[in-house]
């Protein structure tokens, strides 16, 4: 039986222990806030925070987060209020959305580790994160917005 | 530990209208038989306005009813149907935010709700074609404007007051004289019950009083939900009891499988049943291509028992496809007479004649969509009812196919269209759906089909693969006097009929016979060439090879005459008119085309905006290059000005993009910008690694790694948008698509200008390093 903590909340799985996260998360959690972009780390829509790090959830597998913390998109913020989720509103972000929630936990992880990035920094953090929308631009005003204050 | 949250709040409104105890009659136009209220297409009104679309010749037309799109409850708020899918455009905000706006419904208490697929109900529903404000502006106000006229009307009964005497203004109708008030949700009742008023009567806002249109206020509907994760796309729908399903297919187009071996998937934990699926015929249309199923309890076990599965296929007659011969195939081809499909004047003789030829050869190859959400549908069929979940671009075309396929009566099935992923045209072919409802009717529960992003770079409905030679003809003066432009490419039309091999007439018209240039001597030619794989729309369609081989062949004479791009580009555009192309039956992206026209006025106009803005001829750095393009599709006008930074070891950036748009009258400039901004990252990835290839008949490329888009790293820095303002009764025309073909030639132009390169074919990969 392996356990792990999601968004605060303690779960167990005593399947397939080499089960993806992502499919764990999605399938078996119902938390499909994560999304499935790529399946091989390429594109960063299932990015999850695991304890501080951004993880891409698709080649991790549920034994290796065993008795970790995992945040997804759902668990970022009991209001939705992140400054990373306030900004990517305020900027007007995303076109199709779907790989936003995996753009915000990138960012969200980001600030955690660097609260004041410079234009570089984000470029080359998000730079994981693939929008075939192209909100680029955006993205960038976005966490810059979000580290210097909503 | 599951949870299963209530796929039945994707569905229409049924249940609001009962609770207004409005009558619902179904819409049954195309049956020849209209209900009282029933106001079906067409509805342009010549009196109110000055133009008229092609909405009313599309499939089911358009319905003008309030009572189908919108709904007013007792407590005021107003809910107000999207019948157009949402893919990242901002339709589903854009088309309901018309009719609050000449409602005069508060936004802030507005609900939208999305509708299913019902043709029949909600008029067409392809959203497709860069079509829809296009289409529905004027539908939508005067939908707007009906809802509005009933609530005017039982204000005024309910004061016994003329109704000319009333006035709604920001959700309560008002009546000055006394100064009595009411709310639209006290009127509700009263107002559901009064007649719809005839759009001739319908009275208008005058634009000058607009709230929301035009201003770009408005953040889209969905914005909360997608910053935490409750929006819901295809994939996130989870019924009670859903089975998980993957699908190994042919890996080449056309192929059966000949045998498989289930044993090894079967023993992966979680993995419940192996199944065969049936494919359909080459050239299959949008029916799924047949395969091994692997059902599972969840996606993850799916995947990894098709990973263990043992397939022997055949691959049929397309076995053979090679993208290095088949390059060589149609660039000969394009050095050949072809197919005549615009002829003015005598090109032959003037190439002849003429005191230099300028030739430009250039190949596109095949584009993936790669919409960050993989094709993914959920089906539940009991019996001969089918209930779909899926994120479509073509919510009626899915229903008709599903009971085409099932045997079923069409309203029988029901289509729930979820946000899209991203759809770029991928998503208007629904095999995804139709695999999920032959799976579900085989197992008797719900089913989710995933494809992977494998599946999707292998078995997409990929853009054409084209060659296309064009021979300019210059006299002593430089004056272009003579145009021969050969375009090769294979057409969408073979998808849907075997050996199609001439492009359809909606191909020519993007960028081939529509090409607005005022030169003497013209010839469009489209040799033959054959497909071996699904070719579809993708976002802009046959505009990419053609904009491409136009706007880079007029640099190529600009640096042939050494005069500026911008002006050989304005010199070739020439006199502002209207340009008549002699083509019979020219195809304008389906429009009249006195509403519609090719302007060039129009077209320089976006040239000089673009110009004035983007600082055209600006002093730049060693090293970098400014390039520019205008092209017209999707009956819009659109200019680019890129300027590039190439270093010393070939490496490529983009610090800035200036992209001039001229679409007529518009919704929300805000969204506008998003889509143009988004475009130039499209055109960039395009340009600089876009190309699916094949190799005995199968797609090389396998996911992100080796088919790359560019990420954030590699945007431009900047992108300016600037919006042409409309002169008053400017039809709308698109933004989705338009943005996109004139990036990779202003890239090129901008490349030639920075280094003395001139990239003809794509993607550029490793050319700038040599």
């Amino acid at each position: 039986m392996i356990k792990v903590k999601i968004n605060g909340q303690e779960q167990s799985w005593d399947g397939d222990p080499d089960l993806p996260l992502l499919w764990f998360l999605r399938d078996e959690a119902g938390l499909t806030g994560t999304k499935f972009g790529c399946g091989q780390a390429l594109c960063g829509a299932c990015t999850v925070i695991v304890d501080k790090e951004a993880v891409r959830s698709c080649i991790t597998s549920i034994n290796d987060v065993a008795g970790r913390e995992i945040t997804t998109i759902e668990g970022l913020h009991p209001d939705g209020d992140h400054p990373v989720q306030k900004a990517w509103r305020q900027v007007n972000v995303p076109q199709c959305g779907f790989c936003q929630a995996g753009q915000i936990m990138q960012a969200a992880a980001l600030l955690m580790d660097n609260p004041k990035p410079s234009h570089d920094q984000i470029r080359e953090a998000m730079s994981g994160n693939i929008c075939r929308c192209g909100c680029y631009q955006r993205i960038e005003n976005a966490v810059h917005l979000a580290s210097t204050g909503v | 530990m599951n949870f299963i949250d209530n796929p039945r709040k994707l569905r229409g409104f049924e249940k609001n209208l009962k609770v207004e105890k409005v009558s619902r009659r179904s819409i049954l136009k195309g049956l020849g038989v209209t209900g009282g209220f029933v106001l079906a297409a067409p509805v342009m009104s010549r009196q109110a306005f000055a133009y008229e679309t092609g909405a009313g010749k599309m499939p089911h037309g358009v319905v003008v009813d309030p009572r189908v799109f919108v709904a007013v409850a007792s407590d005021g708020t107003v809910t107000i149907l999207a019948h157009r899918a949402e893919m990242g455009t901002g339709v589903r905000t854009s088309l309901p935010l018309i009719v609050a706006e000449e409602m005069e419904a508060d936004w802030s208490k507005v609900k939208v709700e999305q509708a299913h697929g019902d043709e029949v109900k909600f008029g067409n529903q392809d959203t497709d074609g860069s079509r829809s404000t296009r289409h529905y502006l004027i539908p939508m106000r005067q939908i707007g404007a009906s809802a509005r006229t009933m609530l005017e009307q039982a204000a005024a009964k309910r004061w016994g007051v003329p109704a000319t005497e009333v006035k709604a203004v920001n959700h309560e109708v008002v009546h000055s004289a006394s100064g009595r008030k009411l709310g639209f949700g006290e009127l509700a009742a009263d107002a559901a019950k009064e007649s719809v008023p005839s759009i001739e009567g319908l009275k208008l806002k005058d634009p000058k009083d607009f709230r929301y249109l035009g201003k770009g206020q408005v953040s889209i509907v969905d914005l909360h939900d997608i910053t935490t994760g409750k929006a819901r796309y295809g994939a996130d729908v989870r019924l009670p009891g859903m089975k998980y399903a993957v699908i190994a297919r042919p890996p080449v187009t056309g192929g059966k499988l000949t045998s498989f071996d289930p044993d090894a998937a079967l023993k992966v934990p979680g993995v419940e049943k192996v199944m065969q699926v049936r494919g359909w015929p080459w050239p299959s249309k949008f029916q799924p291509l047949g395969g091994v199923a692997v059902i599972a309890r969840n996606t993850g076990a799916a995947i990894k028992g098709r990973d263990a599965l043992k397939l022997v296929w055949d691959d049929g007659a397309n076995g053979k496809y090679d993208s290095v011969a088949f390059r060589k195939e149609l660039e000969e081809a394009s050095r050949k007479p072809g197919l005549v499909v615009r002829q003015e004047g005598d090109a032959d003789a003037a190439l002849k004649t003429a005191a230099k030829v300028v030739i430009g050869e250039y190949y596109l190859p095949h584009l993936a969509h790669v919409s960050m959400e993989p094709p993914v549908a959920v089906a539940d069929v009991k019996g001969d009812k089918a209930e779909i979940w899926a994120p479509v671009q073509s919510p009626g075309g899915t229903r008709e196919d599903v009971a085409k396929t099932l045997g079923i009566p069409e309203g029988n099935v029901t289509v729930n269209v979820t946000l899209l992923g991203g759809g770029f045209g991928r998503k208007s072919k629904c095999d995804f759906a139709l695999e999920a409802a032959l799976l579900s009717k085989e197992l008797g529960v719900p089913v989710k089909v995933q494809w992977t992003r494998e599946d999707d770079l292998h078995h997409d409905f990929l853009h054409t693969v084209s060659a296309e030679r064009i021979e300019a003809g210059l006299d002593k003066d430089g004056k272009v006097i003579a145009w021969r432009h050969r375009s090769v490419a294979p057409t969408i039309a073979s998808t849907f009929a075997a050996g199609a091999k001439h492009a359809a007439s909606f191909e020519l018209g993007m960028g081939l016979v529509d090409m607005p240039f005022e030169i003497a001597n013209i010839s469009c030619e489209n040799p033959e060439a054959a497909a071996f794989t699904r070719i579809g729309w993708f976002r802009s369609v046959s505009n990419i090879p053609r904009a491409f081989a136009v706007q880079s062949m007029v640099g190529e004479i600009a640096n042939a005459t050494g005069r500026d791009q911008k002006e050989t580009l304005l010199a070739l555009i020439g006199s502002p008119r209207i340009v008549k192309p002699a083509v019979k039956d020219l195809w304008n992206y389906g429009e009249p085309y006195d509403s519609y026209p090719i302007d060039t006025a129009r077209l320089r106009k976006v040239v000089e905006l673009v110009a004035e803005k983007g600082e055209w001829g600006r002093q730049v750095p060693k090293g970098h290059g400014l390039g520019i393009a205008v092209h017209r599709s999707f009956v819009s006008y659109i200019a680019t000005i890129v300027e590039v930074a190439v270093d010393d070891k070939g490496k490529l950036t983009v610090p800035r993009v200036d992209t001039a748009i001229d679409c007529g009258t518009y919704v929300n400039p805000e969204r506008i910008a998003s889509q143009i901004e988004g475009a130039a990252i499209m055109g960039l990835s395009l340009a600089k690694y876009g190309a699916v290839t094949f190799k005995d008949g199968k797609v090389e490329q396998k996911n992100f790694d080796d088919f790359q888009v560019v990420r954030i790293d590699e945007a431009p820095l900047v992108t300016n948008v600037y919006i042409v303002p409309p002169a008053s009764d400017t039809p709308p025309s698109g933004v989705g698509e338009p943005g996109v073909p004139p990036f990779a030639p202003a890239l090129m132009n901008a490349i030639f200008a920075a280094t003395g390169k001139r990239i003809r074919a794509l993607p550029i990969g490793k050319q700038l390093e040599a």
